[in-house]
């Protein structure tokens, strides 16, 4: 049990310009951290560095009140499970669970009290005697995660541990997961690229782009309080809308914006820092766009209706935006390919982002509101 | 995985009556077709084996032609009475075992030296790749005359900078200096395949193994010496094919003595056939060594059965 602290944290690979830099961050203990981010931003080296297993070329990392940049992974008190799983395969699943107290040379029934114990919380304890060969990949997932479990760590780690599971599979893991942090109450640090294993485990996300921390956050703050575009567009699925647009007025409620190639709308928004004439990009996710042929706002041009059963995505064109425009409507409403269709956005559930990409501070934050607006 | 290859074939063959009338050729026609390989296979090995099992049992002296007759298991009594016999078995067997034991052990050690990243690995890999692919009899003579001769040779003048008297090599310890040419030919071997080996070990398990507290020592003996027991299992059975065998190396250098000290089975065939021109006795030699050979396989075999097991109950 033990927080985790990282001070002005860099990384660098021989001289080469930093990959990182001055990374701060501040996990509680206890806390389940979710690292998300696209592929190459840098979360899995975070990890790695928090491990041990990589080098920290600046700055200071705390594992409870130890500084542990120079001390070996297996002293930090951490536990990793690989994506890969990284099981020992001449062993059996006790031996892979036994290695570590092995190697620190606990006693016979220590060893085998841990393993038991771990096997009995994830229910492989039928199958100790054997190799990691004959395991479904589910089940290998779990002795992975038992030889984390046996070493008592004060922190675990998870490198996208779902990704090589099947879709049903991830679904039931990722319950496990979160039964298993309830149970432990240790701290947990877990990279993904899945951003909605990030929002089902967290309680506390971590975005990253680029070797930079974008936003640190609960899911919700993160949906719907994003701190700047990138996240805004990172979280939630179907990506949110982004409209292009024009300030017409601007005060400490509210912001009106000309949006280009199409009307005027409200955005309930902190406009004080804004000049009326600045560019801004309105956002605004795909369950809030309103199909609205009486007073529209934007227009477009259906191209694709994509239907999921219980609701369908609307796919439209529009001069307003550089991306199509995804609408969320209920499945039984129907559109032609190729037809216009208008649309409306409620001021309230509308994001504001300046021309550098922050986000403008929201002054009527929905945020019980979750259910669509339909 | 050998194993689950059957029920596959079984299914095949199985199968096949059903389709043969329409999609497929009969067992009849597939035999037929199959024939020339088969039957030109089954001349190429076994018709010398019966013919050399049929010229061990007669007297065949092509210095004495005139002397012919079925002696049956005469040859064989007079072979083992040969006082060249017994130390040409043992003498097989020593260099087999002590060139296995080296180039497994050696090429185990370097495989994980040269597993390590380093300026100029990659010449440094080939350099020690080099010896596999000089000629026997060209490394045999580089050895004779340039490294271990005691007038000319390199180790002799090192030894003799040391204050040292040279060595003559060859002559006072026979059997070792065999051993360090053959060896020094296939450590090259070895270290390919437990390179190749050592290089698809997986990376996360080694950094699982580190994270669980595993140091250089525990590493080597719990995570990489198992992950190489398959490449090692290779490696000793198809040495111990060609080592068996070895016979330019002893023929370049010291011609199978002093006295017998180097004589190996394949040598002693050599001096019966082609210098004593005894080709029946040569035969008996030749149907011993396959004996001597499938006794060692047997061994191997059983050896790398329970290897493969164990990688089937994974």
């Amino acid at each position: 049990m033990a927080s985790v602290t990282l001070r002005n944290i860099s990384k660098r690979y021989g001289d080469s310009p930093e990959v990182m830099r001055d990374i701060q961050l501040d996990i509680a203990d206890g806390e389940f951290v979710v690292f998300v981010g696209p592929s190459g931003c840098g979360k899995s080296t975070l990890l790695r560095m928090i491990a041990g297993l990589e080098d920290i070329s600046g700055g200071d990392m705390y594992i409870g009140d130890e500084r542990v940049n120079d001390i070996p992974p297996a002293k930090r008190g951490i536990a990793m499970v690989f994506q890969s799983y990284a099981l020992y395969p001449h062993m059996s699943l006790y031996d892979n669970m036994a290695f570590g107290l092995k190697l620190a040379g606990k006693s016979k029934p220590e060893i085998d009290a841990a393993v038991q114990k771990a096997a009995k919380i994830l229910h492989i304890d039928h199958l100790l005697d054997r190799k990691p060969k004959a395991l479904s990949g589910g089940q290998r997932q779990r002795v992975a995660i038992g030889r984390a479990i046996t070493r008592e760590p004060k922190v675990f780690l998870f490198d996208e541990p779902l990704s090589n599971l099947d879709a049903a599979l991830r679904v039931k893991m990722r319950l496990e997961f979160s039964r298993l942090h309830q149970d432990l109450k240790t701290t947990m640090i877990y990279v993904t690229h899945d951003q909605v294993e990030a929002m089902t485990l967290a309680d506390k996300i971590v975005v990253l782009s680029a070797g930079r921390v974008e936003q640190v956050g609960s899911p919700q703050t993160l949906y719907h309080h994003p701190a700047n575009r990138f996240v805004a567009g990172f979280i939630g699925s179907p990506k949110m809308n982004f409209i292009d647009g024009v300030v017409v007025s601007a005060n400490a409620q509210h912001v009106t914006v000309q949006i280009s190639h199409g009307g005027v709308q409200t955005v309930c928004v902190d406009g004080s820092t804004l000049q009326p004439g600045s560019k801004v990009t309105l956002g605004v996710r795909p369950e809030y766009l309103r199909r609205d042929d009486s007073q529209p706002t934007v227009h477009g041009r259906v191209s694709t209706v994509e239907s999921l059963g219980d609701f369908s995505y609307l796919y439209a064109e529009s001069d307003s935006a550089s991306e199509p425009l995804i609408c969320r409507m209920p499945d039984g409403e129907h559109a032609a390919n190729g037809s216009l269709a208008g649309f409306s956005i409620p001021p309230h559930h509308c994001h504001l982002f300046r021309e550098d990409g922050l986000a403008l501070p929201r002054t009527q934050a929905i945020t019980q509101a979750v259910a669509p607006a339909h | 995985m050998h194993t689950s290859a059957h029920p596959a074939l079984r299914k095949g063959t199985d199968s096949s009556p059903g389709h043969a009338a329409s999609a497929r050729p009969g067992r009849g026609t597939q035999r037929w077709l199959q024939s020339p390989a088969v039957v030109s296979l089954l001349l190429w090995s076994i018709v010398p084996l019966l013919m050399t099992v049929w010229f061990s049992l007669i007297r065949y002296n092509l210095l004495s032609p005139e002397d012919t007759g079925f002696v049956g298991l005469q040859n064989y009594q007079f072979m083992w009475s040969d006082p060249a016999f017994l130390p040409a078995v043992f003498n097989t067997l020593l260099l087999t075992v002590a060139v296995l034991v080296i180039s497994v052990v050696g090429g185990v050690l370097l495989a994980v030296l040269y597993d390590q990243p380093f300026m100029g690995r990659g010449i440094a890999r080939l350099l020690v790749i080099a010896p596999f692919f000089v000629m026997p009899t060209v490394s045999a003579l580089i050895w004779k005359n340039m490294l271990l001769h005691p007038v000319y040779g390199l180790v002799a003048a090192a030894t003799t900078a040391l204050g040292l008297p040279p060595i003559d090599w060859l002559g006072e310890y026979p059997m070792l200096s065999i051993i360090i040419i053959v060896s020094w030919q296939w450590l090259p071997f070895a270290f390919l395949i437990l390179l190749t080996a050592i290089q698809s070990l997986d990376q996360e398990q080694k950094e699982a193994a580190q994270i669980d507290g595993a140091g250089p020592i525990a590493m080597f003996f719990y995570i990489v010496l198992p992950h190489l027991k398959r490449a090692i299992g290779v490696v000793v059975m198809i040495e111990t094919i060609f080592l068996l065998s070895i016979f330019a190396e002893i023929y370049t250098t010291t011609a199978g003595g002093p006295g017998t000290a180097t004589t190996t089975l394949s040598y002693l065939i050599y001096q019966l056939g082609l210098q004593q021109f005894d080709v029946g006795m040569a035969s008996t030699g030749g149907i011993l060594a396959v004996i001597l050979a499938n006794i060692v396989s047997v061994f191997l075999v059983r050896m790398l059965a329970n290897n493969l097991k164990g990688e089937n109950e994974r």
